[in-house]
C-alpha cells in the first residue's frame, strides 16, 4: 500500500495529535447543531439557558411547529418547487449542454462565455427588475417565478456547464456512427448520450435541489402569505405577538428543515459530493 | 436545442442586468412604480452618501475575511483529513455537513449560539471571559457573520482540495524526502505548487461568492449594530425594499455588478503569477 511509503509514515504521537485536532474541529462543527437539538426539546421557559439535557423533554414542540403556522404547507411548497426546478433544469441543461459540447456551429465559444458570465452575477443585482416583472405579470405571491427564474438563471447555467463537460467525454465515434445511421440529434441525445452520462445527471439534480431548497431573497421579495411561503421563510415566523420569539419552537422547525437533507445525504453521499464539487470545480 | 437556455437566460439573466442599469438612471415613485429619467443623480448620491464609507469598508473586510479565512481553513482541513486513519471518513462527513444545511437554518443555529444566554455566552462565562454581546458589539458582529459563513462553505472546498491533494504523485514527495527535505518544506515547495490550480479556483469562487450575502445578515444582525454589518448587497436590498428607493438601489446594484466584474477580471489576469502549471 502506498500510504506506508516513507514520506507518509508518521509516529504514534503525530497520529494522536491529528486525532486531537480532528475532534476539536468536529466539536466546533457539531456543537451548534447539538445545541439546536437540545433547544428544540426544552420548555419555553428554559429555551434560553444552560439546560443541555432538556428536563422535561418536550416532544410536543414538534407538534406546535405545525399548529402555530402552516409549516406543512411550506414544506410541501419547497418540495414541489424543488422538484419542478430539478426537472426543468435537467431538460434545459441537457439540451444546451449537448449542443455546446457536440454540435459545431459558429459562435459556440461566445455563447459559452456569455452563459458562464452569469455565474458571477449575485441575485441582488437583478432583484429589482425581476420584482418589477413579477408585479407586471401578476405573479406576486405565486410560485411561478421561483420555478422559472432558477431554471433560466444561475442554476440552469451551472447545470448546462456540468452537462457540457459530461458530453465532452463521450467517445466521438459513438455519435458519428449514429449520425451515419441517420439518427436525428434529439434521438442521439435521448437514446445514446443521456444514458451514458447518468452520474452527471445525478450531480445536476443534487446541485439544483440544494440551490432551490436554499432560495431566500426571491421568495422573501415575491411571496406575501404564509400559506405560500417556503421553508426558509417559514423558519422566521415563530414569534408570538404577546410573548415574543418562541425560540424552542423555532429550533424544532429548524431541526425539521435540516434532518431530511442530512438523511438523504447519508444515503446518497457519493452523488451529493460529486454534484457539489462538479458544480464548483468545473464552473 | 440551445434555444430554451438562451431565451431563458436572455429574459431572466441578461436583460435584468441591463434593466438594472437603466433603472439606475431613474427616480422611481415607490407608490405607483412610475419612473422619471434623472441622469446620474443616483450615482452622485452614491458619492455623497454619508453611510457609504462604512458600507464599503464593511464589504471589504467581509470579502477579504471570507476569502482568506475560507481558503486557509479549507486547506488546513483538507491536509488534516488527507490521511488513511480509522474513522477519517466520519470526520470528512462532519466537516461537510453545514454545506447541506439551508443557509437560513444555519444562520438561525448560529443565532441560538451567539445570542445572550446562548451557547457561546455560557462557554465564555465558564472560562472567565465574561459575556460579550456578540451580535450587538461592532467588530464582534461582523466577525460572527464571517465565521458562520466560512464554516458553512468550508466543507465543499475541503473536498475539492482533498481530491487535489490525493492526486499529487507520491514519487514527487518521495524524491524530495530522500533528498532530505523536511515535511514542511515538501508541503510548501512540492505539494502546494502541485495543487495551486485548485487552490486558485477555490479562492476565486470564495472571492466572487462572498459578495452575495443576504439572509446571514437579515436573520442575524439586520445590518447592525449601527451599520457595522451592512455589506453592499444587503444595502441594495435595504434601499430597494425597506426604504423603497428602487432607483438608488439600482445604482448600487450596478456598482456591485461592475465591482465584481472588475475583481474577477483582475484575478483572472493575475492567475499566471499565482498558479503553477506543469506545461508552459
Amino acid at each position: 500500500m502506498k500510504a506506508s511509503s516513507a514520506v507518509e509514515r508518521r509516529s504514534a504521537a503525530a497520529t494522536a495529535a491529528r486525532y486531537v485536532a480532528l475532534v476539536a474541529c468536529a466539536v466546533v462543527f457539531l456543537g451548534p447543531l447539538a445545541w439546536l437539538l437540545s433547544m428544540s426539546l426544552r420548555t419555553a421557559a428554559a429555551a434560553l439557558g444552560r439546560q443541555w439535557i432538556p428536563n422535561p423533554v418536550r416532544w410536543a414542540n414538534y407538534a406546535v411547529v405545525f399548529s402555530f403556522q402552516p409549516f406543512a404547507n411550506q414544506l410541501l411548497n419547497s418540495a414541489y418547487i424543488m422538484a419542478l426546478v430539478c426537472l426543468g433544469t435537467l431538460v434545459v441543461s441537457s439540451l444546451a449542454g449537448f449542443a455546446l459540447a457536440r454540435i459545431n456551429f459558429p459562435g459556440r465559444g461566445a455563447i459559452l462565455i456569455l452563459v458562464l458570465s452569469s455565474l458571477f452575477i449575485p441575485a441582488e443585482t437583478t432583484i429589482i427588475p425581476l420584482y418589477r416583472d413579477v408585479i407586471a405579470l401578476h405573479w406576486t405571491d405565486t410560485h411561478i417565478p421561483l420555478i422559472l427564474f432558477p431554471i433560466c438563471g444561475t442554476v440552469g447555467v451551472v447545470g448546462t456547464f456540468v452537462m457540457r463537460q459530461a458530453f465532452l467525454t463521450l467517445p466521438q465515434e459513438v455519435i458519428e456512427a449514429a449520425r451515419v445511421d441517420g439518427a436525428s440529434w434529439p434521438r442521439i441525445l435521448i437514446r445514446i448520450a443521456l444514458p451514458m452520462v447518468r452520474p452527471s445527471l445525478a450531480a445536476v439534480v443534487v446541485l439544483t435541489a440544494l440551490s432551490s431548497w436554499n432560495q431566500y431573497l426571491q421568495p422573501l421579495v415575491f411571496l406575501r402569505s404564509r400559506q405560500h411561503f417556503t421553508v426558509p421563510l417559514g423558519l422566521s415566523q415563530y414569534s408570538d405577538q404577546y410573548t415574543g420569539p418562541m425560540y424552542n419552537i423555532q429550533a424544532a422547525a429548524t431541526t425539521l428543515s435540516i434532518l431530511p437533507v442530512i438523511a438523504i445525504f447519508l444515503l446518497a453521499q457519493r452523488q451529493f459530493i460529486a454534484g457539489l464539487t462538479e458544480g464548483s470545480v468545473k464552473a | 436545442m440551445l434555444t430554451p437556455q438562451l431565451l431563458g437566460f436572455a429574459a431572466f439573466g441578461l436583460v435584468p442586468i441591463l434593466q438594472t442599469m437603466w433603472l439606475s438612471l431613474q427616480q422611481i415613485n415607490p407608490y405607483t412604480g412610475d419612473s422619471r429619467y434623472v441622469g446620474i443623480a443616483n450615482y452622485r448620491r452614491f458619492a455623497t452618501d454619508p453611510g457609504m464609507p462604512e458600507v464599503l469598508r464593511t464589504t471589504g473586510i467581509y470579502v477579504a475575511g471570507i476569502t482568506v479565512l475560507g481558503l486557509s481553513l479549507a486547506l488546513a482541513l483538507a491536509v488534516l483529513v488527507n490521511h488513511r486513519l480509522p474513522g477519517i471518513q466520519v470526520f470528512r462527513t462532519i466537516f461537510f455537513l453545514p454545506a447541506l444545511v439551508t443557509l437560513a437554518a444555519w444562520t438561525l443555529v448560529w443565532r441560538f449560539v451567539l445570542q445572550p444566554q446562548g451557547l457561546l455566552d455560557q462557554i465564555s462565562g465558564a472560562v472567565g471571559l465574561g459575556s460579550p454581546d456578540w451580535l450587538n458589539t461592532k467588530g464582534l458582529a461582523l466577525a460572527s457573520v464571517i465565521v458562520l459563513q466560512v464554516l458553512k462553505g468550508v466543507g465543499i472546498n475541503m473536498v475539492i482540495l482533498l481530491a487535489a491533494l490525493q492526486a499529487v504523485p507520491t514519487d514527487l514527495k518521495e524524491a524530495a524526502y530522500v533528498e532530505g527535505a523536511s515535511r514542511r518544506r515538501i508541503f510548501w515547495h512540492v505539494t502546494l505548487p502541485s495543487i495551486s490550480p485548485q487552490v486558485f479556483m477555490v479562492g476565486v469562487l470564495l472571492l466572487v461568492g462572498s459578495f452575495q450575502v443576504f439572509e446571514q445578515i437579515l436573520l442575524l444582525t439586520g445590518g447592525g449594530p449601527g451599520r457595522s454589518t451592512t455589506v453592499l448587497s444587503y444595502y441594495v436590498y435595504q434601499q430597494a425594499f425597506q426604504y423603497s428607493d428602487q432607483g438608488y438601489a439600482s445604482a448600487l446594484a450596478t456598482i456591485l455588478f461592475l465591482l465584481i466584474m472588475l475583481l474577477t477580471a483582475i484575478v483572472w489576469l493575475s492567475r499566471r503569477r499565482l498558479v503553477f502549471y506543469e506545461s508552459k
